[in-house]
């Protein structure tokens, strides 16, 4: 055995500890995914990430090319660089994607979420309600004597930031489209 | 040429015709009495009718594999779809080119629960490369062309075309091959090569390298086993495989080192542990191969090639991944290594084989042998010795201790003559495969290997054999148990075999009359070469009833949660290795 240059204790450290790449840091990533827009397309996304135990933190998903049927999935994801890499790898091969991006690792990316807020509030609420929106840039979109609906468009902490000061307000209701999102630059 | 207006079920036929489909395993029923009338009125396409829709499956598995074209089944909708289901995901677990037709309710009533409607597309989408529904019977064609096309390219795979009923009878325009649509699908098949040469450079240098093939290499086709055969007898590196890529490289070669994995030789698995290049083509690092992950060959450099880029680090780091086909990248890479000189560690080679001829001293087959009993392994030395100078001869198994010994006592010179279900391991796929096989081949000596239980799941399919004249031989090792079940309950269990025999077996000699089928019974070893030759030479499908030692255990086995470097190589070594990490793997 020695004769063969075989490394002393070779075979008491664990193959990952040789592979950097394989960390077990968790990581948040953007990926795009552009389909055919055909029937089951999201079912097939969708069942990829359940199938295969991936995690989905978001997910929009619309067509964007009405004449050639192409529509595009933006899913927001965690897990390892390794996991990460086997999730843009299982959807590149999928019959009906025809572009995969990770836009957390392909340079910087504009994401925006929009969301609709309905607030129950009278009297200095009120008020103060329509005040927080105007710092925020949210826009009102429906008004009663005792309610509004605020629309806002920001990224999910700015998003989550407006939803945290208006809950004492009398937040009660929202609806989050999840996160769209685009390559910054040409 | 003008286009042709013909009705979706003859689009079907002509579909198949344009394909090059010479045979279809199916089974009809309501939603798919269309098709079957066209195939009635029409002598180019051969159907085979099967006695359960699994049994289309893996038969047509069985012909995919043997012949390297894609099988094809036709099956009515709802329970003729899922009980095909188990067949898809066979083929999809291990690759093999199928496409898979299904009768609709008609797209009118599709929702309303109709008699046999199932969400076929629905419960198929995890199990198929890609299936369709087909609403328009302009599409179908096209839709058919592409199948074949997903099927087949690339790492190939199941697929399924989902037809209503009133598709089949609406008339339309036939799209031919052609002029079909094939969408975008394409991947790659030319491995990058600066990575090519990347590796030849350390192959150059490695002291003791491996080749590590699987699948993968049968499904480039036969020009790329001869390409792997070229390469490893100018290299001069030791070979091993996995159970799908048996054949690849012949087990008569001087590089051959057995199938390697959990129940590989002592030798393959050593070399694995131990080598400091190894060199994945066309396998997948399958739990089965690697045993204890963390201790995989851990003084290794990894290169992998392999078609599927989601194959690559999915399991084990590479040092030098190559995405492409095999056949391709085989041809590359010999030419980049001729190109530099045709350069090996010679040295470092002659001390890596020398090691592995110490190994192979612990000849880790041998076995205890009785003239009471037959032995499992002795029963399938006399089949190999009996049978393995003929060219044609093919080899089916079902799942269990008889597919592993099939794999360790056979040997297979030829690829495409191994059929077995390797990732989904399913009981019952034999049987129906080794009928497949036989229909493609009709002179050929095809040998479904089989253990009792598993025959037990799919025994309809006699049925077939016996009506299409399909002379297979259905050799049966009977332990009366589920043998690789028991193994692993006196393993795991403390010997607590919980529902692991079988108490009322049928008589096997009795059920073959039965079925119109020819029975041989033997119990004595003293007999078993005579009966085996009156098998072989009976013109018509038997049933081997060859009763075995019932407490044989498969070895060498990599207990669960090992590493390659601690397989068991017999009964003496086998009490409490098993801890309490291990016994929850599977």
């Amino acid at each position: 055995m020695n004769a063969l240059n075989i490394k002393q204790g070779s075979t008491s450290h664990s193959a990952y500890n040789l592979r950097p790449t394989f960390s077990d840091v968790q990581e948040s990533h953007t990926i795009t995914v552009v389909v055919d827009n055909e029937a089951g397309v999201l079912a097939r996304v969708i069942g990829l990430f359940s199938g295969r135990g991936y995690n989905i933190e978001s997910l929009t998903v619309a067509e964007v090319d009405h004449e050639g049927h192409r529509s595009r999935i933006t899913v927001v994801t965690t897990g390892t660089p390794q996991v990460i890499e086997q999730i843009k790898a299982q959807l590149d091969r999928m019959v009906p994607v025809h572009e995969v991006h990770d836009l957390t690792v392909e340079g910087p990316a504009v994401e925006r979420e929009l969301a609709l807020f309905k607030v129950i509030a009278t009297g200095e609420h009120r008020v103060e309600a329509l005040r927080l929106a105007d710092i925020f840039r949210a826009n009102v979109v429906d008004s009663t004597l005792g309610s509004f609906v605020f629309e806002i468009t920001g990224t999910s902490e700015k998003v989550d930031a407006f939803a945290d000061l208006m809950r004492p307000i009398g937040l009660s209701e929202m609806a989050r489209t999840g996160i769209a999102a685009l390559g910054r630059g040409i | 040429m003008t286009a042709q207006q013909m009705t979706g079920a003859q689009m079907v036929v002509q579909a198949l015709i344009d394909q090059g489909v010479d045979t279809v395993f199916g089974y009809p029923g309501g939603a798919v009495l269309p098709i079957y009338d066209e195939i009635f009125q029409q002598n180019q396409i051969r159907h085979i009718l099967v006695r359960h829709e699994q049994g289309a499956a893996h038969a047509a598995e069985g012909y995919a594999r043997s012949t390297g074209k894609p099988g094809v089944v036709l099956v009515t909708s709802g329970p003729g779809a899922t009980n095909a289901v188990t067949g898809i995901t066979d083929a999809l677990m291990d690759s093999i080119p199928i496409v898979v037709l299904t009768g609709q309710v008609p797209t009118f009533m599709i929702g309303s629960d109709a008699f046999q409607e199932a969400d076929t597309v629905g419960i198929t989408r995890p199990c198929t490369k890609m299936n369709w529904l087909v609403r328009d019977t302009d599409a179908l064609a096209s839709t058919i062309h592409e199948a074949f096309h997903i099927a087949t390219a690339g790492r190939p795979g199941p697929v399924l075309v989902d037809i209503p009923k009133d598709v089949q009878f609406a008339s339309g325009t036939y799209t031919p091959p052609a002029k079909a649509d094939l969408g975008h699908y394409a991947p790659k098949v030319k491995g990058d090569i600066d990575e090519i040469t990347r590796l030849v450079e350390a192959m150059e240098k490695a002291e003791r390298p491996v080749f590590y093939t699987g699948g993968g290499v049968i499904n480039s086709g036969t020009a790329a086993s001869q390409l792997l055969r070229e390469l490893v007898g100018e290299t001069g590196f030791p070979i091993t495989s996995t159970l799908m890529g048996l054949g690849a490289y012949p087990a008569s070669g001087d590089n051959w080192l057995g199938m390697l994995g959990m129940h590989g030789l002592y030798e393959a698995n050593w070399a694995m542990h131990d080598c400091d290049l190894m060199i994945n083509i066309g396998a997948r690092f399958d739990d089965r191969i690697t045993g204890l992950i963390d201790a995989f060959s851990p003084g290794s450099e990894k290169a992998h090639i392999d078609i599927d880029p989601s194959s690559i680090n999915k399991v084990v780091s590479t040092d030098y991944p190559i995405i492409g086909d095999v056949g391709h990248v085989l041809e590359d890479l010999l030419r980049v290594w001729k190109a530099r000189g045709r350069k090996t560690n010679k040295a470092g080679l002659q001390g890596w084989w020398a090691q592995i001829e110490d190994w192979k001293k612990v000849r880790c087959l041998d076995y205890a042998n009785s003239t009471e009993i037959i032995k499992p392994q002795h029963a399938l030395e006399r089949l190999e010795a009996l049978t393995k100078h003929r060219k044609d001869r093919f080899i089916c198994t079902e799942v269990g201790q008889h597919q592993m010994w099939a794999a360790q006592y056979l040997g297979f010179d030829d690829p495409n003559h191994f059929m077995t279900s390797g990732g989904l391991g399913t009981m019952g796929y034999g049987l129906p495969a080794s009928v497949g096989v036989q229909i493609a081949h009709p002179d050929a000596l095809v040998v479904n290997v089989a253990g009792d239980a598993s025959w037990l799941m799919n025994m309809q399919e006699m049925g077939t054999a016996v009506q299409f004249r399909a002379p297979i031989k259905q050799f049966i090792l009977n332990n009366e148990r589920l043998g690789m079940v028991r193994q692993w309950q006196e393993l795991l269990h403390g010997e607590r075999y919980s529902h692991s025999w079988s108490e009322s077996l049928p008589d096997f000699v009795k059920l073959a009359e039965a079925f119109g089928a020819k029975g041989i019974l033997c119990t004595d070893p003293a007999d078993l070469d005579d009966a085996i030759m009156e098998m072989l030479n009976h013109d018509g499908p038997v049933i081997f009833d060859c009763v075995v030692e019932k407490h044989e255990n498969c070895f060498p086995m990599i207990p669960s949660g090992k590493a390659h470097n601690e397989m068991l190589l017999g009964e003496a070594e086998t009490q409490g290795v098993i801890d309490a990490k291990g016994s929850v793997l599977v």
